[in-house]
């Protein structure tokens, strides 16, 4: 399926996994401090997030040419927030100590995140459905300012495909031919009130995607060598945008919190954090 | 001998008043000043997109679209990505102006304009046409009468309603100065100027009396505005009531100063629009006058917590109340 493998090495990847078990604690942490929040997706998308951010995505902003030169990111799965602040803080965004402020009033950290309280965040998001639409306007712009070099990546979630607004964008995206674009669905196939197939089934996604005249991967989400050899490959796509479909678990790295729908959004009371604490340390 | 003067009196100030109104007797459309000025702007300004949603002919974006093909898209009969879309250009450093018709800009993507535009506050312009009864024919889908309320609520939008073909012109080159959301609300119809180039003293924010009167002040929006004059024509005519006639272009932030020095001065406030009586401008002169210590009577003019229909704008606005005759009558058992 690539044509161009890279790999990473494999002190990068003993890094990453380092990373992904300090970010999932993060999370965890930040969850039940807070009393509420969604661990669920948050933890089926770890490995997007943080291989996307180590390797993928230029968010150097070092002066103003490098700023406008950035790679975009765009979380549409704005519910993922925990997961979002706590890469932010592994890259040096904001503080670890901040984190534990999530969900507090006048926290930077919103439960869904927000641009007004954290500048670093590109645009403000938490209503499922805009992020792609919201990510096809930029990589619009972008070409109107003959900019080659910048991405935008966005990230969504599949019971999030189920909304109008997303299909629109899918077909928008194709017709403008935004190969500036690069959507990654989290595809943990649970959603709050129970399976992607039963609640509304998004039956062959991909087929879906190719038809509206995309680039399609499908990978596993949580192999970093799979998730970055789609990244670089999508960075090359010369005509169509590209949708890579990450097949993830949700809850994953916690036993009792592994494909189990219940923890989509509820925080851990204390002999469940405990017990999460312990597998994951 | 008495009744003589009075009659010649009245037909005194009857002429007048034909006068002013016959002087203002030109229509205009304020859909084709938009497309003209926004391909003004596109000459002046690279960083103008203007985007629609297949209904580029309607809303006049298509003057744009010819002279800047790059810089226009269109994303089909999809609102709700007509918004989103719209706030990523502005993410990327775009002046963006949107158009559909009234009830779909508005309606359809009203959460996409809460939370990805205005929560973002985004420099993003909704310039929606056809709104209100005066559609027309299309009937009670297409007539946008809940608009000006749901915009309303949603903080950070700026929202206009011009009276005419000239201060359309004028809010378009204001909107160009302002970096975040409006909502500019424009008539199918083509509309009676009720501004000329000489006596438009246009301050967006500032509310402007049109015609001075003691007996009473309606105030109102959008084209109804010279509604409004030629009920005050009918009032002096017929009654001799001396109605001021003042109009509010910008109905958020609203020019509460303007409204409470009326509630000061007048015991009855009248207001009319083209939209429900329940959450356009009568409802925001209600918020105002309650919370001033002048209170004094608001009746609201406008369409009353109902549907529209097809029919002639002219047929609508008679099965409606809404004709300057019918609304001269109505506000005359007010005030006699």
């Amino acid at each position: 399926m690539l044509k161009n493998e890279v790999c990473l090495s494999v002190e990068e990847k003993q890094k990453l996994k380092m990373m992904a078990r300090c970010i999932r604690l993060d999370i965890l942490k930040m969850v039940y401090s807070a009393k509420s929040g969604h661990i669920g997706g948050a933890f089926s998308s770890v490995e997007l997030l943080l291989t996307l951010f180590f390797k993928s995505l230029n968010h150097k902003k070092c002066d103003d040419e490098s700023y406008k030169k950035r790679d975009r990111f765009i979380l549409s799965k704005g519910h993922a927030s925990a997961l979002y602040y706590a890469v932010l803080a592994q890259f040096g965004y904001i503080s670890k100590d901040e984190l534990l402020t999530f969900r507090q009033l006048g926290s930077k950290l919103q439960g869904h995140p927000s641009k007004k309280f954290l500048n670093c965040v590109e645009v403000s998001t938490g209503s499922l459905g805009q992020g792609l639409s919201i990510a096809n306007g930029i990589a619009l712009g972008l070409k109107l300012d003959k900019n080659e070099t910048s991405k935008v990546f966005v990230l969504l979630g599949d019971g999030e495909l189920q909304e109008g607004n997303i299909w629109e964008a899918i077909m928008s995206a194709g017709h403008n031919k935004l190969n500036n674009v690069i959507a990654i669905v989290d595809k943990n196939d649970l959603q709050i009130d129970g399976k992607t197939d039963d609640v509304m089934s998004l039956s062959d996604l991909a087929s879906k995607f190719k038809s509206f005249d995309w680039n399609v991967y499908e990978i596993d989400g949580h192999n970093f060598d799979s998730i970055y050899n789609a990244y670089e490959e999508a960075k090359l796509s010369k005509e169509k945008p590209c949708c890579i479909i990450a097949n993830t678990k949700k809850g994953y790295g916690v036993s009792f919190m592994n494909n189990n729908k219940d923890w989509h959004g509820k925080a851990p009371d204390v002999n469940e954090y405990n017990k999460a604490i312990e597998e994951l340390k | 001998m008495l009744m003589n003067i009075i009659k010649q009196l009245r037909s005194l100030s009857k002429t007048i008043m034909k006068n002013i109104l016959d002087k203002n007797k030109k229509k205009q459309s304020m859909r084709n000043v938009y497309g003209e000025t926004l391909a003004l702007f596109g000459e002046k300004r690279q960083d103008i997109v203007v985007m629609d949603a297949d209904l580029s002919c309607s809303t006049k974006t298509n003057i744009f679209a010819k002279k800047f093909k790059e810089r226009f898209f269109n994303v089909g009969i999809a609102e709700q990505n007509l918004i989103t879309q719209a706030c990523g250009l502005s993410l990327a450093g775009k002046k963006v102006y949107v158009s559909s018709f009234a009830m779909f800009a508005t309606g359809r993507a009203w959460e996409q304009i809460r939370n990805t535009l205005c929560y973002n506050n985004l420099d993003v312009k909704i310039v929606a046409t056809h709104c209100g009864l005066t559609v027309g024919e299309d009937g009670a889908s297409h007539q946008a009468l809940e608009d000006i309320a749901i915009m309303k609520a949603i903080p950070n939008i700026m929202i206009y309603s011009p009276s005419d073909a000239y201060e359309t012109k004028k809010i378009l080159e204001f909107s160009l100065t302002y970096d975040f959301p409006m909502y500019i609300r424009l008539s199918r119809c083509d509309v009676y100027d009720v501004f000329t180039y000489e006596n438009i003293n246009f301050d967006p924010y500032k509310a402007q009396i049109i015609k001075k009167g003691n007996d009473a002040t309606i105030i109102s929006t959008g084209e109804f505005t010279y509604n409004a004059l030629e009920t005050a024509s009918i009032l002096k005519e017929e009654y001799n009531i001396d109605l001021e006639v003042m109009h509010i272009g910008m109905l958020k932030p609203i020019d509460k100063e303007s409204i409470i020095n009326c509630a000061k001065k007048q015991k009855t406030i009248f207001t009319l629009e083209n939209h429900s009586i329940i959450g356009g401008l009568g409802s925001s002169v209600c918020n105002v006058v309650c919370a001033s210590d002048y209170p004094c009577r608001v009746i609201k003019f406008g369409v009353n917590d109902t549907f529209g229909q097809s029919g002639t704008p002219d047929e609508l606005l008679e099965f409606y109340n809404l004709t300057p005759g019918q609304i001269a009558n109505e506000i005359k058992k007010y005030l006699v």
